[in-house]
């Protein structure tokens, strides 16, 4: 009898095992004083030192730890997202006091800890590492949503977001575990198969489990009905860390929802697309109407983030290679109209009393037009405006939905669309215009005291503000005029898949 | 040149926002004449007897089929010269009037010029679907941030949600419509939006039925037409009066435009079966439009309502579908934008004369100010047809199109034609003639004023003598959109019919 060692490819596995050490780093670095403050220049050069890793195996698709997690342009672009929102998060962070109250390593190695979970999200093709994924990225979040310990409202959202995450992951577990007994595999390429061989094609069982999953990662990707969390979650955690949160998990989770669905259950597809397609007009209205009477930008971002999951979730439910293609691309745009937007936000809060309320950007286009002019571009962005990286991306999702027959859903965008102009030039119009009499301005902030969030008039020139802010926005406007380089990153994503 | 055209504006506009204040204005006032003199080469360049000219096509998202396309041809040529024309006037009066935050405010009038080129330009459908969406950007900033809140407190910026509301439902409704047809007439091969292409293959009648309403939608909210223009009084009310000038002239003619460029060609089917409704929403806006313009009492308003009759004549003109109903709607669109700019120019002196918009604080304003009454009188005299003014060829080519193609419809148009008498010399009359009101300051017209006034009113007397300049220019390009319609029906389809009916959505056969 001989031990065979198993082959494992470290190449392949590179990103994940960079990111696993530099969690232990950076965790270690908060031990001594004097090192604790070099955690986020540490967790910046973990986040490159990632990325590179990832851009050098672009191009490569390979079964990882036998066949537990795949490596592909999927994978890869959409980690490359969640990176991008990580060191966005990072730069936010300084002088935050959320990271100061928990001290700067654990917060850092937290957020480190909730990639890793990502990128482990973004490979997964197997039940159980799927799982394992979702779960190292929950649990850090869960902790950062409470980081900022002097404000009652981030405590309660911690607590709301760790319950109900749980009672996500409990759903998804459950319809996991209908899966594994129906088709007998937990690989995903196995439970294809085992539906096919054992002649399972729309047997309750398994019908049961896709549902229960779906569910399970609805409540993830904040699709409607099992949104509710989202806005409340959004507004009472550190604005750095919702402005992660916001993209990044969505991103990582509508990867594996992608390889589960158009990889594990294609054959079941007839089934669950007009499920999925109701859940996506849901979704798209739901969340643009709950936008429109919101003061709390976070609120409204968190809404609005609501809606635009649904859009995305278009993408998914044509269950073609145009509908995936488009899907990546619209989380990267959608990546750089939310930081440009988050990173207003902070900028504001910090400077001003008024918070995260509206007020806080008003009359913004005379005072700071560095900060205004990301953020309007932002809004028109999100509200798919030409010349945007949004107006493309909804282009890209109506041509692969109106492909796909799905063509009210694409109406059912454009309808959205209609409505959530309503809330975006609201904040636009704050900005630039002049105020409605009828609105007076009331300038405080829910649960917070003056202790708990001091105002630093300058914080609207710090450059780690600014700096993100406009290159979000100047990659916004890039790639609503250029955007072929991304229209191809997006292709690339989507043909490993078909 | 249509790159060079296209884009001058807008670079102006960038390298304007790092002048200091005072140079700002001018700076974009120069842009605009670069942009104009471009646009006056592109006409002496003009060739009548050949199709689309001056093109550039590149691909722009290979990956989505969209293409970067533009081209002049006889459908445009003028609405090219009209747009730099009036943007040049537009830019010059805001510029002696210095708005705050010029930098900014020139910024965005130049974007709408290079965004309301581009849609004239376009010969992709998904460009010009983008250049239309893009146009409202710029004035949603230019209404809201420059205009004026009503003393009512209806502010300037809720005025322009509404419209940017209104105008989007449309145009949005139009990408979808858009990206269908590109889709459904590829049929499973390589997408193009380009039009000259989709022209030539017909969709299935069903595909063209709710493809033609989204796209009709789009355009008759731009316009306004009847029922769909509950946005235009609130928002030309906010509106900055250089800004509305360039709005009114030329923004709604991309409507009318489109008509003639999009719908008739690509969706030739749906159009004649659609023709009567289309006639009926144009006939209302034409007597709703009048009688509006009868009884408002706000000079912006009369000036706005009256547009909305005259979009309507252009609109019966077009769903005449007729060679003679389309020249004379194309003609119509370049005498209406010439007319109306200088109208609200004229309203913008007028109200700095009386301290009022309305009407009825106005009076006597001819006394001390001959030269202005006659400037006045002449584009009165244009707005309601005058026999001799090139808006009488064009409503009388638009009547004798619709004679030959729905004689019912051509009387209920020509009361329209009367009915321009009445409230064109009502607004003369009562601004320029009856008893001076107290505190009204009878003023001539200022050096600063007439240059931006004297050469617009030029271009209308011009443009009497020789209306053939536009006609002869126009009327194969003309001929040729028209012509899709009049083999539907009829004879039966065009052997290139390649689609079937599609559903809009779900199940596939």
């Amino acid at each position: 009898m001989s031990f065979v060692a198993p082959e494992v490819d470290y190449a392949g596995l590179s990103p994940v095992i960079a990111l696993t050490v530099s969690v232990c780093v950076v965790l270690l670095s908060a031990v001594f004083r004097p090192t604790e403050r070099w955690a986020p220049g540490l967790t910046l050069v973990a986040l490159a030192t990632t990325a590179g890793l990832l851009i050098w195996r672009w191009g490569e698709s390979a079964d990882l730890v036998t066949g537990a997690l795949r490596i592909d342009e999927l994978a890869i672009s959409i980690s490359l997202v969640v990176l991008l929102m990580a060191a966005a998060c990072v730069l936010l962070s300084l002088r935050e006091p959320a990271a100061a109250q928990v001290g700067s390593g654990e917060y850092h190695a937290l957020l480190l800890g909730s990639v890793l979970g990502m990128v482990l999200l973004a490979q997964a093709q197997n039940l159980v590492s799927f799982f394992v994924g979702l779960e190292t990225l929950s649990i850090p979040l869960y902790i950062l949503c409470a980081s900022n310990l002097r404000r009652e409202r981030s405590l309660e959202s911690g607590l709301k977001y760790l319950i109900v995450g749980s009672l996500g992951s409990a759903t998804l577990l459950y319809g996991m575990a209908f899966l594994y007994g129906g088709s007998g595999s937990t690989d995903f390429a196995g439970i294809a198969a085992g539906i096919g061989t054992e002649s399972l094609l729309g047997d309750p069982l398994i019908l049961i489990g896709i549902a229960l999953v779906a569910v399970g990662l609805a409540f993830k990707t904040s699709i409607a009905p099992f949104h509710q969390w989202t806005p409340d979650v959004y507004e009472g955690a550190p604005t750095p860390v919702t402005a992660f949160m916001a993209v990044a998990t969505k991103a990582a989770a509508f990867a594996v929802f992608i390889r589960f669905f158009d990889v594990a259950l294609a054959s079941q597809a007839d089934d669950w697309q007009p499920a999925l397609a109701v859940l996506a007009a849901a979704t798209i209205v739901i969340g643009n109407v709950g936008a429109l009477g919101q003061r709390s930008l976070k609120r409204l971002l968190g809404y609005s983030g609501v809606a635009q999951a649904g859009y995305i979730l278009g993408g998914l439910v044509v269950a073609s290679e145009a509908g995936v293609s488009a899907l990546v691309f619209y989380l990267a745009g959608y990546a750089f109209m939310n930081l440009a937007a988050f990173a207003v936000v902070v900028a504001r809060e910090r400077e001003t009393a008024f918070g995260d309320d509206i007020e806080a950007v008003r009359g913004l286009g005379a005072e700071r037009p560095a900060l205004a002019w990301p953020l309007t571009i932002s809004m028109l962005g999100l509200a798919g405006l030409p010349a945007t990286v949004g107006f493309i991306g909804k282009l890209y999702l109506i041509e692969a939905l109106v492909e796909g027959d799905y063509t009210w859903l694409a109406v059912f965008i454009a309808v959205g669309t209609m409505i959530s102009l309503a809330y975006y030039l609201r904040v636009v119009a704050a900005m630039w215009m002049r105020p409605d009499p009828a609105a007076t301005a009331t300038p405080a902030i829910a649960g917070a005291s003056p202790e708990a969030d001091p105002i630093d008039p300058e914080a609207g020139r710090r450059f780690y503000l600014v700096l993100p802010a406009a290159l979000a926005a100047a990659a916004t406007v890039f790639f609503g005029v250029i955007p072929q380089p991304l229209v191809e990153l997006a292709e690339h994503a989507g043909s490993s898949l078909f | 040149m249509s790159n060079s055209l296209l884009w001058t504006p807008l670079a102006f506009g960038l390298v304007g926002l790092f002048l200091p204040r005072r140079a700002a204005g001018w700076w974009a006032t120069a842009g605009a004449a670069v942009t104009l003199g471009i646009a006056i080469a592109l006409l002496a360049d003009f060739d009548s007897a050949a199709g689309l000219q001056h093109t550039v096509d590149v691909e722009w998202i290979p990956g989505l089929g969209v293409d970067y396309s533009l081209g002049v041809d006889g459908l445009n040529v003028f609405l090219l010269l009209l747009t730099a024309l009036l943007w040049t006037a537009g830019t010059a009066f805001a510029a002696f009037r210095e708005p705050e935050r010029p930098g900014t405010f020139f910024l965005m009038m130049l974007l709408a010029e290079t965004a309301t080129l581009g849609a004239f330009l376009a010969q992709d459908l998904l460009l010009f679907v983008l250049f239309f969406d893009l146009m409202l950007v710029p004035f949603y900033f230019l209404f809201g941030a420059w205009g004026t809140d009503r003393p009512d407190g209806k502010t300037a910026s809720a005025a322009t949600l509404k419209m940017i509301v209104y105008t989007l439902i449309g145009s949005l409704l139009m990408l979808v419509a858009a990206i269908a047809t590109g889709i459904i007439a590829a049929d499973g091969g390589d997408i193009t939006f380009s039009i000259a292409e989709l022209a030539r293959q017909p969709l299935g009648d069903g595909s063209q039925r709710w493809i033609f309403w989204f796209f009709a939608a789009a355009f008759l909210v731009k316009m306004p037409a009847f029922l769909l223009h509950g946005w235009m009084p609130d928002a030309y009310r906010a509106a900055p009066l250089p800004v509305l000038a360039v709005f009114s002239g030329v923004l709604a003619k991309v409507g009318a435009y489109g008509f003639l460029r999009v719908v008739l060609p690509l969706f030739p089917d749906a159009t004649v079966e659609f023709q009567e409704v289309v006639l009926v929403i144009a006939l209302a806006s034409i007597l709703y439009g009048s009688a509006m313009a009868f009884t408002q009492t706000n000079v912006r308003l009369v000036a706005g309502y009256s547009s909305v009759a005259q979009l309507g004549f252009i609109t019966a003109g077009i769903f005449a579908l007729r060679p003679d109903g389309a020249d004379g709607a194309v003609l119509q669109m370049v005498n209406h934008g010439l007319v109306v700019a200088p109208l609200f120019v004229i309203v913008a002196l007028l109200a700095e004369r009386s301290g009022s918009e309305d009407l009825r604080e106005m009076g006597g304003m001819a006394l001390r100010a001959p030269v202005l009454a006659a400037l006045f009188l002449i584009v009165t005299l244009a707005t309601l047809a005058m026999p001799g003014s090139a808006n009488f060829v064009g409503e009388f080519f638009i009547l004798n199109g619709l004679f030959g193609a729905k004689i019912a419809y051509a009387f209920v148009a020509a009361i329209g034609v009367a009915l321009a008498a009445f409230y064109a010399l009502r607004l003369y009359q009562r601004t320029m003639h009856n008893r001076k009101p107290e505190g009204l300051v009878s003023r001539e017209i200022g050096w600063r004023d007439g240059v931006v006034l004297v050469p617009l009113v030029a271009c209308i007397v011009g443009l009497a003598f020789y209306p053939q300049l536009v006609l002869e220019r126009t009327d194969r390009a003309v001929e040729a959109s028209v012509a899709a319609t009049a083999d539907s029906g009829s004879t039966g389809r065009k052997p290139l019919y390649i689609s079937e009916n599609r559903p809009i959505g779900g199940e596939e056969p």
